[in-house]
């Protein structure tokens, strides 16, 4: 009758049940609804929600339309590494390559307007990790993720590799600006 | 046959010799590879706390993969695999099923696990737990991880077969205890994991060796976490029966009802493993859809059972301590308990961390959109240190001082240290899980070597001065945490070599098996028309601090960039 041993009915669904756990068990019930019920209402209300347009895709094909992007909206050249810094126009396509290591080009958004993100890698897994606004989006080879972002303040973003990506990943980084 | 079992003068339970000798070998190589992860994962957190920074790169990455895979699969293993012949074999009183093939299955486990530890040094596989392709490790690494999961699967049918002859010899009159049947559950769901583990892992040896030419990264993803993350609900299930068990074996407690708790050990059965999609909410080619049925757990049925199991299991010890007397205001009985006793501290840190700590923090990062607050950051270890460590290791290592003399009849050494140990261990633990989860809200990524970019080249990323602190904090936490862990191996191992021996009809004094309270002591124990008042209430406090953290992680989401 012990938790170590033979339940005292033959068949335990016979055994009673206490009341505090009636009551518990209806909250928790309850919880579990009001729970289940936010995410599609965020959906519907919030402004949070990531999409799930993909694409196959293959780094080449990927590459190559990143570089026509880049030798369109190429405004200016910064850094250490000398990246062009690519500004489309509000609502237009932006292409953000992951690769070992590091994440090309750098782009320049305007506070307010939508972009829509091609994230893909060229290599092996990596992790888009937007700081400091803390966004976090796993970017995989062959797949194709279309995201669009609607930045809510100027300053410089990081976007730092997340997802373990060999002995370089610690120097896998890249830059957002986000201007008036 | 007779021969072949004894009579344990302290427990009155009949222990079949095959089998204890069985589970002797699996518990020493389960205490071993806590051991061997400990030591990684102490450098580890030297590493990461960021004035001492004790690693170089490869070495980080390759003491990362090594801690992950000692203390998450081989520690863990090889203790419910022990565990899983007490609860079948012993608490049955039958004979465990074929031994021999037993030894086979132990063999191929200790195989497997020294390969690991073996290749993973080399240095050609620091591809972390998960070897996401189309990152390669070795061939050896995905092949060790194949032998021992073979060895685990041969286990677990041991028991199955142990609970069929315990069945057909009628060792035991109507059904299995609720331990058992815990057991089961950690079993059935253990199966459906390794069958998992093989679907992904036997291709990937097959594309590491070049039999294969490539193995889709997103696919690789939902399979491999079938096996990663179901895991996980091994050890929950598992640790979970730990606690009812030991709430009898302090208390004499019965379970509140026998109806509720095993529903909430089926409901893992059937909703726990598709939640392994709650690890691809930030991974593109899925639907929403797709993404809130599993992460949910099909509307939070699991989550459920964990909140009833949270209830019932100190609901079951207050009800005990009333019946014992211990039946004024609300908190009496839980005042009245043996603190000092290890076997009820650890397990009592193991279910207040595993709840508020790891079952709050799991779900809000299970919720789909909230999770790209989350996804991959320092969050996600804080998390599951709390689940896993806390809340699993934790309750094996409580039960593990009272195992030492019912198995191996020794007495245990250094009682003072081992009634330190669970606070020692579970406040140091319950530090690294804060702290992580801390920095994690702070963006800072997990598996990270150098959050300052002083490689780069003049790149760098400047987190807030708080995440510096906080993994200085974590570093002390695991120190704090690891001299715990350490006085657990020394206080065991010091136990079985030099334990006094205790004598075949030697009874222990105090008592390691407590006496049941009579029905009649449970009658009008309680107050306000509740038989275990103390533990709604402190139930319903958990309730708010859950419901308080869920929103107010609404609220940080709705401040960052649109998404859509």
């Amino acid at each position: 009758m012990s938790t170590l041993s033979p339940p005292k009915e033959r068949l335990w669904w016979k055994e009673p049940i206490d009341r505090s756990e009636l009551i518990w068990v209806s909250i928790v019930f309850v919880w579990g609804l009001v729970m289940s019920f936010m995410m599609p209402y965020w959906h519907v209300t919030g402004n949070q929600n990531l999409s799930n347009e993909t694409y196959k895709t293959t780094p080449e094909s990927f590459m190559a339309r990143t570089q026509a992007n880049v030798d369109q909206y190429t405004i200016r050249h910064e850094g250490p590494r000398d990246y062009p810094v690519v500004k489309p126009p509000p609502g237009g396509d932006v292409y953000m390559v992951s690769r070992l290591w590091d994440f090309w080009p750098i782009i320049e958004l305007q506070k307010g307007e939508s972009y829509r993100f091609h994230l893909s890698s060229m290599d092996w897994q990596h992790g888009f990790s937007l700081q400091p606004a803390n966004i976090n989006i796993q970017v995989v080879p062959k797949y194709e993720h279309v995201v669009t972002f609607t930045p809510n303040a100027i300053g410089e973003y990081s976007v730092i590799c997340n997802e373990y990506c060999g002995i370089g990943h610690h120097m896998m980084i890249g830059k957002i600006h986000v201007v008036e | 046959m007779a021969e072949q079992f004894r009579t344990c003068p302290d427990t009155g339970l009949k222990i079949h010799l095959p089998a204890q000798a069985l589970m002797k070998a699996n518990a020493v190589a389960a205490v071993v590879f806590l051991l061997i992860g400990g030591i990684y994962g102490l450098m580890v957190g030297l590493t990461r706390w960021p004035a001492v920074h004790l690693l170089p790169a490869d070495w980080f990455y390759l003491t990362l993969t090594a801690h992950g895979l000692n203390v998450l699969i081989f520690w863990m293993i090889f203790f419910e695999i022990a565990l899983l012949y007490f609860v079948s074999s012993v608490l049955l009183g039958c004979r465990l099923a074929t031994p021999k093939i037993g030894w086979v299955a132990f063999g191929l486990m200790v195989v497997g696990a020294l390969l690991n530890n073996y290749i993973v040094l080399t240095g050609t596989s620091s591809v972390m737990m998960t070897s996401y392709v189309p990152m390669e490790a070795h061939p050896l690494f995905y092949l060790s991880l194949i032998l021992f999961a073979v060895g685990a699967l041969i286990g677990c049918f041991i028991f199955f077969g142990t609970l069929v002859i315990a069945k057909a010899e009628k060792t035991y009159e109507g059904s299995v205890s609720l331990v058992t049947f815990g057991g089961i559950t950690a079993a059935i769901i253990a199966v459906f994991t390794i069958v998992s583990g093989a679907i992904i892992l036997i291709p990937t040896l097959l594309w590491s060796l070049g039999f294969i030419a490539d193995i889709d990264s997103l696919a690789y993803r939902l399979i491999w976490w079938g096996f990663g993350h179901s895991s996980q609900q091994i050890n929950v299930s598992a640790h979970i029966a730990v606690w009812y068990a030991i709430a009898a074996i302090v208390f004499g407690a019965k379970p509140m009802s026998e109806k509720v708790s095993r529903m909430a050990f089926l409901m893992y059965i059937l909703f726990l493993q598709i939640a392994s999609v709650h690890h691809l909410l930030a991974d593109p080619g899925m639907s929403s859809e797709f993404k809130m049925f599993n992460t949910s757990y099909a509307m939070y049925l699991a989550v459920m059972a964990s909140m009833v199991h949270g209830l019932t299991v100190p609901g079951s010890i207050e009800a005990a301590q009333r019946a014992k007397g211990f039946n004024s205001g609300l908190f009496e009985w839980l005042r009245r308990t043996p603190w000092g006793n290890p076997t009820f501290s650890g397990m009592f840190i193991s279910l207040v961390g595993f709840g508020f700590l790891g079952g709050i923090s799991g779900v809000v990062m299970g919720a789909e959109q909230i999770n790209v607050l989350m996804h991959n950051t320092l969050y996600v270890p804080g998390h599951f240190h709390a689940t896993v460590v806390i809340g699993s290791t934790l309750a094996f290592m409580a039960l593990t001082y009272w195992l030492v003399p019912v198995l191996f009849r020794r007495e245990i050494v250094m009682k003072g240290l081992a009634s330190w140990q669970p606070y020692l261990f579970g406040f140091g633990m319950t530090g690294v899980a804060l702290f992580l989860m801390g920095a994690g809200t702070l963006g800072v990524p997990r598996r990270h070597w150098d959050i300052t970019f002083s490689m780069t080249g003049g790149i760098v990323h400047e987190f807030p001065a708080a995440a510096n602190t906080l993994l200085a904090l974590n570093g002390l936490s695991v120190l704090l945490a690891v001299i715990g862990g350490a006085a657990f191996c020394v206080i065991i191992v010091a136990s079985l070599l030099f334990g006094r021996k205790l004598g075949d009809e030697e009874k222990l004094d105090p008592p390691i098996m407590a006496s049941q309270p009579a029905d009649a002591d449970y009658v009008g124990i309680g107050k306000f028309g509740s038989t275990v008042p103390g533990t709604l209430v402190l139930a319903l406090v958990f309730f708010v601090s859950f419901a308080l953290y869920y929103f107010i992680n609404w609220k940080y989401l709705a401040e960052t960039w649109g998404i859509s």
